[in-house]
């Protein structure tokens, strides 16, 4: 029986950006930053979590050359499928936090019918929505 | 990130999410160029050759799309939905919806209301794919005006 989903994992295209966005701007903190040889395996979880996203980078030699430019052009198309949603305690305050870091919000938070949020893009397409549910 | 082609898909999916995000509000193409940073004219086509449709039509599939959610999820009146969604005219609104939908919209609204699902998913499924004329993008890019309203 399984007990847990530990790990997913999402395209960015490159490593160094994503790591600055994701714990830099948003706020998650590291949870490995290896140099396997072959690979940098990079994951981020939001802090007090154990769930974890591989920030994966698509190349050669996981993938060949022009499968990773298909994979760079749909990610940046938005396309990727890669998307986060986030719970926030306040969902105004962390509007007002990214904006003030300059973070590009197309949306301001919304009332919706399961809760209030947002949408935005990390700097490669990835879809992020940050809400605050209610209760 | 610095492909050319790469840094062009950015941009215009950044005018895209700001069509997704005012699509109630007066979206000219000159705005929307400058959001991808380039000309009116470069931005139209080469919105078109990155999603497969130009601006004008794909904010027309984001109006209707919300007024479907809107016909299906309250009470507000068809008149009201034409405009909170930014159509300027009933008569633009009806004629759209009906030929994106198949059907009026308010035969539409008496299919019953939607079950609550993620509102970006919502946005992104409930999007109607076609005028139609499914099948061949290419045709309808050819015939459509190019700027919204």
């Amino acid at each position: 029986m399984l007990t847990s989903l530990t790990i997913t994992s999402l395209y960015v295209l490159d490593q160094d950006q994503a790591l600055d966005f994701y714990v830099g701007t948003l706020g998650l903190e590291v949870g490995s930053d290896l140099d396997l040889g072959f690979m940098r395996w990079l994951t981020v979880r939001v802090p007090g979590e154990t769930r974890e996203v591989l920030l994966e980078r698509p190349g050669p030699p996981a993938m060949d050359g022009g499968t990773a430019d298909q994979v760079r052009d749909l990610v940046t198309k938005g396309a990727s499928a890669g998307t986060l949603f986030f719970n926030t305690d306040d969902v105004q305050q962390t509007w007002d936090d990214l904006k003030a870091k300059g973070v590009d919000l197309p949306e301001e938070p919304t009332e919706r019918g399961y809760g209030k949020d947002f949408g935005f893009r990390d700097p490669f397409g990835n879809h992020v929505r940050i809400a605050q549910l209610p209760g | 990130m610095t492909r050319a082609g790469e840094e062009r898909n950015r941009a215009m999916l950044r005018a895209r999410d700001a069509m997704d995000a005012g699509y109630e509000g007066e979206l000219d193409i000159a705005a929307l160029a400058r959001l991808a940073c380039c000309s009116p004219s470069h931005f139209i086509r080469t919105f078109a050759a990155t999603f497969d449709e130009t601006p004008h039509r794909y904010l027309q599939r984001r109006r209707v799309e919300r007024a479907m959610f809107l016909l299906r999820s309250t009470p507000a009146n068809v008149t009201d939905v034409c405009w909170s969604v930014g159509f300027a005219s009933l008569g633009t609104f009806t004629r759209t919806f009906t030929r994106v939908v198949g059907e009026t919209p308010t035969a539409y609204r008496a299919r019953g209301p939607l079950p609550p699902v993620p509102s970006c998913f919502a946005m992104a499924w409930l999007r109607p794919s076609s005028f139609g004329e499914a099948g061949d993008g290419r045709t309808a890019l050819a015939s459509d005006a190019c700027s919204p309203r």
